[in-house]
């Protein structure tokens, strides 16, 4: 026993310095790992509003650009609804306006109060929280294209795993149809990578990839980037070099989407695995 | 001052210049000083050294709460903070006696120098290998420590020159 008492004693700090890197080692697990990040994270009450407080401020500097890109936003946007009302009108039909009978997704506006995008494993931070009815899981995109999805939320704050992060797996698609993969080797912050593309599925150069609708999460059809690189040699997962119509390094306005079908196609899904 | 609030006014100094300033500062676009490691190089020799490992893993783990990366962070500052006894034996000569005369400034500038870049070369490398959490991109984590440590150790000599000559 004593001898017990006196091993503590001469290793006390190296046993003290063990368990706090045991701590740590645990955090760095967990924070990579998409259902168990709990504790260490941007959108807590504390950072999150420090970092709201400061981006309230830095906000001021970008507003030019950002008034130019929401403005160029509109311009499609107001493009779109001139081709659907003259597609409704010459077919002569009766529009419903029924209000969130076949509505399947809500957007909800926010900003970017924290962007990273030079490691690794990147994530971003957004001013509203669960208390505007977000939640785990949801596609965060802006105008230009996809940004990330929402994974740690507090009540006023949601942290987002962006899609520069290693973890990050899309459901992309080819304009014919062809899809694959969408996930980043954390180099380069311009471009991400399709994989797993059909080898038959014809790509060039220029070609703009979508995003797929084969998963919960992304609605079909929002822009990613354009093709700049493909690997044309015998590797098993062909991956092709996408650019990023979205500029990741400057992002502030942005959208999360809430898919009303989730928990339905969720059940489903589950129920078959069973 | 009183010591317990000068460290206390630079514990949170610290954060706050690391996660609003430096953070934000990608040099060539990614490289990026991290002066929030004086902490070990001020902080004072002491025979007890739980409060010490404590408050740098609290550094440590502040940072991380700001940058969204789990513990890396408070790893790497915790693997200096518990080494820097070893260093200093090693580089400067100093045992337990000269612990409370202790004045890292007063130091010939060489030895303080070894010191310096050694526990700033490890606490980038294990930051930056911890960050790319894998064994692919060797290089480029080799390159993060070199490039981020000059920074770093430019803008720490810089700030040192600054505020010693007023006294």
């Amino acid at each position: 026993m004593q001898q017990l008492v006196y091993f503590f004693q001469k290793f006390k700090y190296f046993l003290f310095f063990l368990l706090l890197q045991f701590i740590a080692l645990t955090l760095i697990f967990n924070n990579l790992n998409f259902q168990k990040s709990k504790y260490v994270n941007s959108a807590n009450a504390l950072t999150g509003g420090l970092y709201n407080k400061v981006a309230n401020i830095s906000d001021y500097f970008s507003l030019k650009a950002t008034n130019t890109k929401l403005l160029e936003e509109n311009t499609l946007l107001r493009n779109f609804l001139q081709q659907k009302t003259t597609l409704s009108f010459s077919m002569d039909s009766i529009v419903l306006d029924t209000l969130k009978y076949h509505q399947k997704y809500t957007v909800t506006s926010a900003k970017i109060i924290n962007n990273n995008y030079a490691k690794a494993f990147n994530f971003l931070t957004i001013n509203k929280g669960t208390a505007v009815g977000l939640g785990k899981e949801m596609a965060v995109v802006n105008g230009k294209g996809i940004v990330g999805i929402t994974d740690n939320l507090s009540l006023n704050y949601a942290r987002i795993q962006s899609i520069l992060n290693k973890n990050t797996r899309i459901n992309a698609r080819l304009k014919n149809g062809y899809f694959g993969t969408l996930k980043w080797n954390g180099l380069d912050y311009r471009t991400v990578q399709l994989i797993d593309i059909p080898r038959q599925a014809p790509v060039k150069i220029g070609d703009t990839i979508e995003t797929g609708g084969k998963s919960a999460i992304f609605p079909e059809g929002i822009l990613i980037g354009e093709v700049v690189e493909i690997n044309n040699d015998n590797a098993v997962d062909n991956v092709i070099n996408v650019k990023l119509f979205n500029d990741m390094s400057a992002i502030g306005p942005v959208y999360v989407i809430k898919n009303l079908q989730k928990e339905e196609i969720k059940f489903l899904e589950n129920e078959a695995d069973e | 001052m009183n010591k317990t609030i000068y460290f206390g006014l630079l514990f949170v100094f610290l954060v706050l210049l690391q996660v609003f300033v430096l953070n934000n500062v990608l040099f060539l676009g990614y490289i990026n000083p991290y002066l929030y490691i004086i902490f070990v190089f001020l902080y004072p020799l002491k025979k007890s050294r739980i409060g010490f490992l404590l408050l740098s893993f609290a550094l440590g783990l502040s940072i991380d709460f700001f940058s969204d990366s789990g513990g890396i962070h408070a790893f790497s500052i915790l693997t200096i903070a518990y080494f820097r006894l070893f260093f200093i034996r090693l580089f400067l000569n100093k045992f337990e006696v000269d612990y409370p005369f202790f004045k890292l400034n007063l130091e010939p500038f060489g030895k303080k120098f070894n010191y310096i870049v050694t526990l700033t070369l490890l606490h980038h490398f294990l930051l930056f290998f911890l960050a790319n959490f894998s064994f692919q991109n060797m290089s480029q984590v080799f390159l993060n420590t070199l490039y981020s440590s000059v920074f770093t150790l430019i803008l720490y000599f810089l700030s040192i020159y600054i505020f010693s000559k007023k006294q």
